[in-house]
Formats: structure tokens, C-alpha cells, sequence
């Protein structure tokens, strides 16, 4: 059980009960869409900028696991108030973490509520739940295609 | 003891318990529990004989098929050409010249579209499926349309999971040149009637291709019976290799149909101007064949026939009837598929609880069970769900796994609750 608890933490278990920032934003400047095929999860995330660049609201929409939810749920909150730049740098410290790529003793201070995550990194095949969210982001604000997919 | 005289003598009396010891990796830890292995459906585990013959295979008989005069090669031969006939016996076809060795089911379905489909499927013609096809008889005739300009029709289903034969032979007319139908749905359990559906097709004189991929280890396979024009399974999901499958067809069906692919062993003789084409099956096997996978197909096939299939089944159905009342008392479970006939297979949706945090939950506690959407997404649609936990059996399978994955099942409850 306590591995189980190790991934399912109780902020997790909270933001996929009652995920915050969970609605369209009819007036978002940016947009993307984001599927996992193989387990069917399926997320819309809107941005909005103002002209200096930094994130005014962030919100998102769509069905998934617990772990995809709240990483959606959590990521909305981290980045409100971001610059873009700031959004892209937190998408390649998440990506470390959830891959094990950085300890999340020492390398997580910057991420404050999203070291959550870090018990993903000992089951490889839920990386991509928690980063689907984070993928789907990124296409939205560098604006290579609308539409991801993690296969 | 087995005292009917009527039963081949080499059948001895359905024993799971032994059953279990004859397949080694059954008998291992995951995360430090036992394996409780409930993913049959997506493929079956090994029998020690199976295992056993493909190591003979190439430890001492290791050589190519068809072609030399040596021993080895005369060896592998009858032993490639025993496995065909150990496969003809098993779905009980005419001939073991209608026995076709491919990678399986999908390749089988594939094999069919490509030479039966380009040669006798025009623009304005329709092919006839299921909405309860597994992708691998879905896409393979899409791509089929797009190359002839006919049209994919879907016979739907009920809520139940079951085919409403009444609008399948509505759907039924002069335009369909092919009807596909799988015979046990991976997904719903389903059991399809494919002999009256056969017979109906028959009526207007059009084939049908079954696929088998799931029935093979969980139902008596008769395809003279079924009166099946093609049928399609896969050897690893009926306790054989990966990489071997088979595609039967009836003679003067394959004899009609050009090959699938050109090259080696599949030819009478080659010259620059004309190449005449080998006999059937050999004409639709190019290049060497999976000679391993074929002979170990053929020893999973003699071993799941060493047991009566009759009381597999009946134990199986034990099984399925246990493990579906066991779930049904856990409140907020649906259980997708309800259909009357129905074998091996339980998909389920938890309120609240998605499949893909269940999976992650029962294999900590050692419960290998398949979430998704199975390759099925039609099914999950006509749900409106993405996705369902499904446990699959086989007769390896006992109350014991059951118990284990729904005490795992309430350890996932807790966590979300």
C-alpha cells in the first residue's frame, strides 16, 4: 500500500476529485488539444497572454486518469501569473522529474507543489499521464500544431 | 477419472490445479506478490511443452523448410508440415491445404482484404462488419475501401453486447461482397451466433470471414460447422508462440484468390517472362516461414487438447460466473457486455475511479488485468466511455486469482474513496 500512496498522494487524490481551473476560456489566446490513444485520456488546454507575454489564466478541460487530471489541475495553478518562457522552463524541470532525470531532493525547490509528482518516476508507464497536460501546454504556446499525442 | 469411452483416450479429465504447474511463468512474483495473470485475452501464457518444442526446434533441428534434400531440412519440413495438420484437426477443416501459416489474426485479416478483397471488391460494393470489431478487423477493410471505392458498413450493437440479427439481415444485400464478424469479442465477451450468421450471408450467397483470435481458446472451433469461408487466429492468444498465426479458407475459395505476397517458396518456377505460382497454401506463404512459431503452435494446440475441451469450457464458465458476481456487489460497477452468451471476458467501469489508476493499483499488488480500450475504441464510443478495466481468463485461472484481484480492486477503492 504505501508504494500506492507514494504515487497517489493525497494533493493528487484532491486535485482529481475537484480539479481547479477545470472550464473552457472563451477568450483564450492559445489553444491545444491533447490525447494518450492508449488509455483514451483526452485534455483541451486555453491560455491567455497579455502583450508582455505572461499567462493571465490558464485553464483546462477533458477526461483522464487521476494522475493526468491533477497534473492538469496543478500545472493551471503554477502557471498563472508566468511568463511563457518561465512555462517552457517549468515543462522541461517537470519533464525531468517525472522521468527521473533529476532528484527531486535537489532539484525541486522551483516547483514547489508539483514535487508531488515525483513518485511517477517509479512507474515509467504513467509518465505519460502526467505529462500530457504539460505536452499539450507547450503545443498551445509555441504553436507548432494544435493537436499532440504522446504515441 | 474419465469414464466416458466415447472420449479420445489421450483426453484426461480437466484438472486446473495441474493445469497451472504446466506453465512456468505463472509461478513467479510481481512487486513481491504472487502473479494473479488475468490478461489472457491480450495473450495467453506458455505451456512447459510448447516451450519445450520450439527450444528442440532449434537446438537440434534448426533448418530451412521445402528446399534441402539434407536431413535437418527434411526434419524441419514434416515437423512444419505436422504442425499444419495439427492445426487442420484442431478447427476441423477439410483440408490441411487450407491451413494458411501467418504472423497472425491481423496479418490473416489483412491477407484476406488484400487478395480476396482486390480481386472480387469494386466501387459501389460494400463489406459488412460489426460495430464490435477489433481494430484489426476494422482498419485492414478501411484501407480496402480506399483502394476499390467500396463502402464499410457496421452492423451495430445492443446495449446488452449483442448483435440484433434482425437488422444484420436488413443490412444484408447484393451489394455486400464480404461480411467479417468476430466470433468472441475481446472486449464485451460476447459470444456472436457466426453459424446462423454464416448461414444468413450464405442465403445471398456471400462469404464471411470470421475472426477467431479470442474463440480458439475458449470455444470448441468447428469451421466446416461454423461453414466459415475464412477464419483467423492468432497462435499466442491460444497458448502459443507470438510471430505464427493462421488464416483458413475454403479450397475453392483460395484457389480463386491471387497471391498475398511474391518470393521464395511460393512458386512452381521463375523466368524473367512468367512465373508460375505454388499450390495453395504455399502461394500465400512468401519467404521462410516462421518455422519455430509454427511447430509451436502445433505442440500448444496438442497440449490444450490433451485436456477435454468440453470441461475447459465448463470451467471456464465456473470461473467467469464467480469472478462476474463477485463485481457485481461492488457498488458503482458497471459491467460492459451483458450479452446471454459470453466467455473469458469482463470488462467493467468503476464511478469515479479511472481504469488506468485501477491497472496501476492491481499490479502493485501483483493483479495483471488489461485498461484501455482494447483496440475496440467503436465499443468504448457506443458506451461513451474511453476506457474499461477488463479481466480475461483461462483455464489456468482459479477462484484464488479472483479473490486476489478484487481484494486488490478494494485496495484501489479505498485509495480514491
Amino acid at each position: 500500500m504505501s508504494e500506492i500512496r507514494e504515487l497517489y498522494q493525497e494533493l493528487i487524490l484532491d486535485h482529481n476529485r475537484n480539479p481547479r481551473n477545470f472550464k473552457p476560456l472563451p477568450d483564450a489566446n492559445h489553444h491545444s488539444e491533447g490525447f494518450n490513444p492508449l488509455c483514451g485520456d483526452h485534455y483541451h488546454v486555453y491560455i491567455k497572454t497579455d502583450e508582455n507575454g505572461t499567462i493571465q489564466e490558464i485553464t483546462f478541460d477533458g477526461k483522464g486518469c487521476a494522475i493526468s487530471k491533477a497534473s492538469a489541475s496543478l500545472m493551471t495553478g503554477f502557471l498563472k501569473g508566468k511568463s511563457v518562457e518561465e512555462a517552457i522552463v517549468a515543462f522541461d524541470s517537470f519533464h525531468d522529474v517525472v522521468t527521473g532525470k533529476i532528484d527531486p531532493e535537489t532539484g525541486m525547490a522551483e516547483l514547489g507543489k508539483l514535487a508531488v509528482f515525483a513518485g511517477v518516476r517509479e512507474f515509467p508507464v504513467r509518465v505519460k499521464c502526467a505529462s500530457l497536460a504539460w505536452h499539450t501546454m507547450k503545443a498551445a504556446l509555441t504553436e507548432t500544431e494544435t493537436v499532440i499525442s504522446t504515441e | 477419472m474419465n469414464t466416458d469411452v466415447k472420449t479420445q483416450t489421450s483426453t484426461d479429465t480437466f484438472n486446473a490445479a495441474k493445469a497451472r504447474l504446466d506453465f512456468p511463468a505463472l509461478h513467479q512474483e510481481v512487486h513481491g506478490r504472487p502473479l494473479v495473470y488475468l490478461d489472457n485475452a491480450a495473450t495467453t501464457h506458455k505451456p512447459a511443452s510448447m516451450i519445450e518444442a520450439v527450444n528442440r526446434f532449434y537446438q537440434r533441428d534448426n533448418s530451412n523448410v521445402h528446399r534441402g534434400v539434407h536431413y535437418l531440412s527434411q526434419k524441419a519440413t514434416g515437423q512444419y508440415e505436422r504442425a499444419r495438420q495439427t492445426v487442420r484437426r484442431f478447427i476441423n477443416a477439410a483440408d490441411e491445404n487450407e491451413i494458411i501459416f501467418v504472423r497472425g489474426a491481423t496479418e490473416g485479416v489483412n491477407l484476406i482484404a488484400q487478395t480476396f478483397g482486390r480481386h472480387f471488391v469494386h466501387a459501389g460494393d460494400e463489406i459488412l462488419i460489426s460495430e464490435m470489431e477489433h481494430h484489426s478487423n476494422i482498419v485492414p477493410w478501411q484501407i480496402l475501401c480506399e483502394q476499390t471505392g467500396a463502402t464499410l458498413k457496421v452492423i451495430p450493437f445492443m446495449d446488452s453486447g449483442e448483435i440484433d440479427l434482425n437488422t444484420y439481415q436488413s443490412m444484408l444485400n447484393p451489394r455486400v461482397k464480404l461480411v467479417g464478424i468476430v466470433h468472441l469479442s475481446n472486449t464485451l465477451g460476447t459470444i456472436n451466433p457466426v453459424a446462423e450468421m454464416v448461414k444468413m450471408a450464405h442465403a445471398q450467397e456471400i462469404p464471411v470471414l470470421i475472426d477467431g483470435a479470442q474463440s480458439v481458446a475458449h470455444l470448441p472451433v468447428d469451421v466446416q460447422a461454423i461453414d466459415a469461408d475464412f477464419f483467423v487466429f492468432s497462435g499466442h492468444k491460444v497458448f502459443g508462440p507470438t510471430g505464427i498465426g493462421v488464416v483458413y479458407g475454403k479450397m475453392d475459395r483460395l484457389d480463386q484468390l491471387q497471391p498475398y505476397q511474391g518470393g521464395g517458396d511460393m512458386i512452381h518456377s521463375v523466368t524473367f517472362e512468367k512465373t508460375i505460382y505454388a499450390d495453395v497454401p504455399h502461394k500465400f506463404e512468401a519467404g521462410t516461414p516462421n518455422i519455430a512459431g509454427a511447430i509451436g503452435l502445433g505442440a500448444a494446440l496438442e497440449y490444450l487438447t490433451s485436456w477435454s475441451l468440453e470441461e475447459i469450457i465448463r470451467y471456464e464458465n465456473e470461473l467467469l460466473r464467480y469472478a462476474t458476481q463477485a463485481l457485481k456487489k461492488i457498488e458503482g460497477l458497471t459491467i460492459i457486455g451483458n450479452a446471454q452468451n459470453k466467455a473469458g471476458v469482463i470488462s467493467f467501469a468503476l464511478e469515479d475511479i479511472h481504469p488506468h489508476d485501477i491497472g496501476t493499483i492491481l499490479d502493485m499488488e501483483g493483479v495483471a488485468v488489461r485498461t484501455g480500450h482494447h483496440c475496440t475504441q467503436p465499443i468504448m464510443d457506443h458506451y461513451q466511455i474511453p476506457a474499461t478495466t477488463r479481466v480475461s481468463l483461462a483455464f489456468y485461472n482459479n477462484q484464488a486469482d479472483i479473490d486476489a484481484m478484487m481484494q486488490a480492486l478494494q485496495k484501489a477503492i479505498e485509495v480514491f474513496r
